[in-house]
């Protein structure tokens, strides 16, 4: 294996949760509904893939757990913000506290063993091609998920006409709404898929990444999700690009360093947060843009009757 | 105004009575002891070896004791308020495991002279806080014997925390133990920026590999470097506790925080009433710094690592021991001289040798 292919293997394990974290929320943020609880629904998936390989012996399981135990949790964040209106930002924080404190008591009995790791795709010939054949055919089966889901929700966003529905609902849920457009059930299942999404990405942590449980182990990748949607201007194949940007830097420092290249690692780290405010900024700069791309009803609850 | 202070005075008198009545009654009951820790116990490194230490000496003292702990305290005004409530709830010695709890210990230490405080890894004492640290870094000395031996390529990763004295102290004693055995080794170090981030540990453990080391060790606090090595076949040194289970066939040795005799000790002192305030700054030769099985290495090697160890402990052997040079070429210690404590705790720079610009 060349350096240059151990590069992007590497890159590419440590783009795909946030990849498939941020196409779960680009959906819900497109349908108008802000979930910050991404970091809680994603711990919760990764301690409950790890719990269920462990218990079940098979990382397949796992990863269904992991995609129904962040669907379940984002269920909840549904019902208070969806059917109880409230506020959206403060339900998804607290959906993040909840789920870093209950993936802690679950995972308490898993702490210190030895995981179970999902196999690495292998096919005679196709694999052993030099420089590409380890990246294109001999990855985990998450990672051909996060590329398959990346197009798939591109093509529902834009090419469906639930997709359409979907977005209008984001863009003005009022007008949707007198259209006869169930915005409500809309929304909950867009909550839900973000859900999902967020639940395989910790699989992926949980059974791929590092193949153990400890506390926190997400360590504020959720977060990093939410920024890259942002960053992507709210489309999947920007997200895909961001996602693969932000492993480059974080795994590019890392190799620096261990070369001995004096870039100070703080500034590295830092890098693709300044890239994200900096979008940020242009977005919003730019009234065209902003109209083009952000779901306008963002964050907004929405009740019925008024 | 006179009945309050008649009142109070009755409450005073009643006061002194119960006191006296608990200080007689002392011997018998149960020595209430309180923990600060600064992370979860179940994070597998620093709180959960300090968590061992406190159930050690829960099995050891039985009934004499009670301990009560609070978990991932952030070092700050919280820690006040949090080490204040386990004085006020009646614990007579509480342990606050983390550097940053220094100045709040001190504080809420003035407001309880009558509770024992042991502050670990910082400086500060007084009449009731004592300071207890550990010579990790006698651990790392042998580890850097073994990797030097082994290593094919010459070369071994280092996964830094933060560039503090406790994890320079670990890089140099690493590096001098690797020269002993080889003047030419070389070591490559990765700073994580984080205690525990174990997927950032796992990409900083592939980076070095895939660089070409042949033995990886870390001063961060997952398990995640260890399993990478494992699956790359080539070999690790575990941290603050014996991970080998995730690298049956990896791990070489770890560096055990084994703080369980000294809270054993220092809770037997205020039983019998002989705790003093102290300063200890202790190794392997107080049992303090303890090394996991020597393992996946030919017997040579662990002969060597053992002999290394033993005068370690003996205090044959220091680690900073001159003639030594600075990374810039400067002179550090004379022959024959060894480095102080002062100097240790405070370590900013690199011995001569290391291959890496120290982060400000």
């Amino acid at each position: 294996m060349t350096m240059f292919e151990a590069i992007l293997l590497t890159i590419a394990t440590a783009a795909t949760p946030l990849l498939i974290a941020a196409l779960g929320e680009l959906v819900v943020e497109r349908s108008g509904v802000l979930n910050l609880g991404v970091e809680g629904m994603m711990i919760m998936g990764a301690v409950s893939g790890f719990a269920a390989a462990q218990m079940t012996g098979s990382a397949w399981l796992g990863l269904l757990a992991a995609v129904l135990a962040g669907a379940a949790f984002s269920l909840l964040f549904g019902f208070l913000t969806l059917t109880l209106a409230t506020n959206q930002v403060a339900t998804g924080l607290a959906l993040t506290l909840l789920g870093l404190g209950a993936s802690a008591m679950i995972g308490e009995s898993f702490v210190g063993l030895p995981g179970i790791r999902m196999q690495s795709l292998y096919i005679q010939g196709l694999t052993d091609i030099p420089y590409v054949g380890k990246f294109l055919f001999g990855q985990d089966p998450i990672f051909y998920l996060s590329i398959f889901l990346t197009a798939a929700v591109a093509w529902f966003l834009f090419k469906t006409r639930a997709g359409l529905t979907l977005r209008s609902v984001g863009d003005n849920h009022t007008s949707a709404h007198a259209l006869g457009v169930p915005v409500i059930r809309i929304r909950y299942l867009a909550v839900l898929f973000g859900g999902a999404c967020a639940g395989l990405a910790g699989a992926q942590l949980s059974l791929v990444y590092v193949p153990q449980w400890v506390e926190n182990m997400s360590s504020g990748r959720g977060w990093i999700a939410l920024a890259l949607v942002v960053f992507a201007s709210w489309r999947p194949w920007r997200i895909l690009a961001g996602a693969y940007l932000f492993g480059a830097v974080t795994i590019g420092q890392l190799h620096a360093q261990a070369l001995g290249i004096g870039v100070p690692s703080q500034l590295m780290s830092a890098l693709p947060y300044l890239a994200t405010i900096i979008v940020l900024v242009l977005i919003s700069r730019n009234k065209r843009l902003t109209l083009m791309n952000t779901p306008t009803s963002l964050g907004k609850a929405f009740v019925p009757d008024r | 105004m006179k009945k309050m202070i008649m009142g109070l005075t009755i409450a005073a008198a009643l006061g002194a009575a119960s006191f006296a009545a608990t200080g007689a009654a002392f011997a018998a009951e149960k020595l209430k002891i309180g923990f600060i820790y600064i992370g979860p116990p179940g994070d597998f490194g620093w709180t959960y070896q300090h968590d061992q230490g406190r159930k050690e000496m829960e099995k050891a003292l039985g009934d004499q004791v009670e301990t009560t702990f609070l978990e991932s305290v952030p070092e700050g005004a919280d820690a006040e308020r949090s080490i204040e409530r386990l004085a006020r709830a009646g614990n007579k010695l509480i342990f606050t495991t983390s550097f940053g709890y220094m100045d709040p210990t001190i504080k809420v230490a003035q407001k309880f002279p009558d509770v024992k405080f042991e502050h670990a890894t910082g400086y500060k004492t007084s009449e009731n806080v004592s300071v207890y640290n550990s010579r990790f870094y006698e651990g790392r000395y042998v580890q850097g014997v073994i990797a030097a031996k082994l290593s094919k390529v010459g070369v071994a990763g280092y996964i830094g925390s933060f560039p503090i004295p406790e994890v320079v102290q670990g890089i140099n004693a690493f590096m001098l133990g690797a020269q002993s055995v080889n003047p030419d080794f070389k070591v490559k170090v990765i700073w994580a920026n984080s205690w525990f981030d174990p997927g950032k540990e796992a990409d900083a453990a592939k980076a070095l590999v895939d660089q070409g080391v042949d033995i990886i060790t870390q001063h961060t606090d997952s398990t995640a470097p260890m399993q990478v090595a494992s699956e790359r076949k080539i070999k690790a040194f575990g941290q603050a506790s014996d991970m080998i289970k995730f690298g049956p066939e990896t791990q070489l040795t770890s560096i055990v925080d084994n703080w369980g005799p000294y809270y054993i000790e220092r809770a037997k002192a205020v039983i019998d009433g002989s705790w003093k305030s102290h300063n200890v700054f202790e190794g392997m030769k107080e049992g303090l710094v303890v090394m996991a099985p020597y393992t996946n290495m030919p017997d040579d090697v662990k002969k060597l690592a053992e002999e290394t160890q033993a005068k370690i402990t003996s205090g044959e052997l220091k680690p900073f021991t001159g003639p030594l040079k600075k990374q810039d070429g400067s002179e550090w210690l004379k022959a024959g001289e060894t480095a102080d404590d002062k100097t240790i705790l405070s370590m900013n720079f690199y011995v001569a040798g290391v291959d890496d610009k120290l982060p400000n």
